[in-house]
């Protein structure tokens, strides 16, 4: 037992004492136990909102990709992401709230006035969080047993990452999350902002010397290259992560527990200010490139720690172990509940609507250590391919926003049988196109290369649109008629 | 109203996807790129919370 795994496992300790304490004295309904009863002031709002953004990809995920890619890196904190949710969520929210609606499904099949539609929203959110949580369980085993010092093997320390999750989702809930997640966003502030200025100063005396050697030893490697990881690149990547972000079931769940309209645009405003750490980011993985020259494909996700541990005791080490592992815990234990909820409410229940509220709220149980350990399997098999696997999740989820876009306009041209066709289409390009890892570049090898870089999301996001247009044309649009009936009154859960 | 609400959000928008490709000048100690990037998350940031309190001030009004 060394100091740093002991300092994990006391941040462990603590983020488990915070949930227990969140979730006592509050008597757990479903919607509670999921949504948090629309309740959450902007604070609280905010911190679950960022925490969701800051989760293992970002630490371990982000220096990674600095260290791989140089400066294109900086895809990551575009603000475009924060301006999309600025003018999409208060209708949204407004909507959700006059027809008392709880999930993304929901939310569509209301629209919509489909229950399919309902369902089909439902299975692409399922499917498409399943790789994020393996992410997640990924990096809490790098992180475990990398500040073990190899005291605890992989393969054991993604089995303690998966119960640790598994019984957090079941002592806190949301409200337990929000508590961890300040806890969280706290460490995770002051571990970056540490070693983002301590390590350049460290081995370069500061930032601009670092920028100046990493320039010297790599010329170009802070720029865009003409192709590749080109402007192109850059544009289609960011374009995709904006319309995909709140697309995602688990933030557009949690933008509706939001108290009012207006704390959804001020967390807007004020997340992109939150981003300026990812910076701090980038200058931990250049350190790493300079320092820890030699790490290949998936090990440059070890370049946090890597560096760290060339740099700092063991107790240090802990603490930016502990600050990693609360940031897979907190947005993975937000993704199984999100992923339980939503086989239950939206899947099982649509299946068979006649089951009660406290079934289904068992049900949600149930399905919980379900989502784990179908994750956790796939964290075995998943191999190397973990980051075609996230960027097939970005672009599954991206499928959903054409039909939601549309539904937001005074008079929604789209139909339910073009919104269908529209998402199906797209899913299973994504999927074809990963599996049989084409690219814009396989697919049209005579375009020029701003065609090239694009990435291929976009295919088939504009080919979901065109197929929705299309069929919406000729289908009739019945639910326009239906749209406008009185709110329907709220079912009393006793 | 809504005119410099829709601008203060194209601004930010045109201003985050675009690229100034070089590392001349620095800074702050940043290379130029990883500046202008960073500079329209504070931009967007300011942009967006004046364009929230005018939203404020119309529902107020209502």
């Amino acid at each position: 037992m060394n100091s740093s795994i002991l300092i994990i496992i006391m941040t462990l300790v603590l983020a488990f004492y915070l949930g227990i304490r969140a979730k006592k004295g509050r008597e757990m309904k479903l919607d509670e136990w999921a949504v948090g009863g629309r309740s959450f002031g902007s604070l609280i709002m905010f911190v679950l909102m960022a925490g969701e953004m800051f989760s293992t990809f970002v630490f371990l995920g982000a220096s990674g990709a600095a260290y791989r890619m140089g400066g294109p890196t900086i895809y990551i904190f575009c603000a475009l992401t924060y301006i999309v949710p600025f003018w999409i969520l208060p209708p949204i929210w407004r909507y959700a709230k006059k027809h008392n609606v709880l999930t993304q499904s929901d939310f569509f099949t209301k629209k919509y006035n489909s229950k399919s539609l309902g369902l089909l929203v439902a299975v692409i959110g399922v499917l498409s969080m399943i790789p994020y949580i393996v992410l997640q369980l990924k990096g809490f085993q790098i992180i475990v047993s990398e500040a073990s010092y190899g005291l605890i093997p992989p393969t054991v320390a993604v089995w303690i990452g998966m119960l640790c999750v598994t019984v957090f989702v079941y002592v806190s809930g949301i409200h337990g999350s929000a508590w961890t997640a300040v806890l969280k966003d706290i460490l995770i502030l002051v571990v970056i902002l540490f070693m983002g200025i301590y390590l350049p100063i460290h081995y370069f005396g500061g930032i601009q010397p670092m920028f100046e050697t990493l320039e010297a030893t790599k010329p170009g490697f802070l720029l865009l290259p003409d192709e590749g990881l080109s402007i192109s690149w850059y544009i289609s990547l960011c374009l995709i992560i904006a319309l995909g972000q709140y697309m995602w079931p688990h933030c557009f769940g949690a933008s509706l527990s939001s108290q009012n309209e207006s704390a959804l645009r001020r967390n807007s405003a004020i997340l992109p200010l939150y981003q300026i750490i990812l910076v701090f980011i980038l200058f931990i993985g250049f350190t790493a490139v300079l320092q820890i020259p030699n790490l290949q494909g998936g090990d440059t996700d070890l370049a946090l720690f890597k560096i760290a541990k060339d740099a700092f005791p063991p107790w240090i080490v802990g603490v930016v172990g502990a600050a990693g592992m609360l940031a897979a815990l907190v947005p993975c234990s937000m993704l199984i509940l999100t992923a339980a909820t939503i086989l239950s409410k939206n899947i099982y229940k649509a299946v068979k609507p006649d089951t009660s509220n406290e079934q289904l709220a068992k049900l949600t149980r149930i399905f919980v250590p379900i989502v784990s350990l179908v994750s956790l399997i796939f964290t075995f098999y998943g191999g190397n391919t973990m980051i075609a696997l996230l960027t097939m999740a970005y672009s599954f989820v991206l499928q959903l926003f054409p039909p939601l876009a549309f539904s937001l306009l005074k008079r929604n041209p789209v139909s339910k049988a073009g919104a269908s066709v529209g998402m199906i289409l797209g899913v299973v390009l994504v999927a074809y196109f990963t599996l049989a890892e084409a690219t814009m570049a396989t697919l049209f090898p005579k375009a020029p290369h701003f065609i090239q870089d694009l990435d291929i999301g976009i295919v088939a996001i504009t080919l979901n649109l065109i197929v929705m247009l299309a069929v919406s044309a000729f289908t009739r649009k019945d639910q326009q008629t239906i749209q406008e009936e009185e709110p329907v009154k709220r079912i009393i859960i006793s | 109203m809504k005119k410099i609400i829709v601008l203060l959000s194209i601004i930010p928008a045109i201003g985050s996807l675009s690229v100034v490709n070089r590392v001349e000048p620095y800074i702050f100690g940043l290379p130029f790129i990883i500046f202008w990037a960073a500079a329209w998350l504070i931009l967007t940031s300011i942009c967006l919370y004046i364009s929230s309190v005018i939203f404020d001030r119309q529902e107020e009004n209502k």
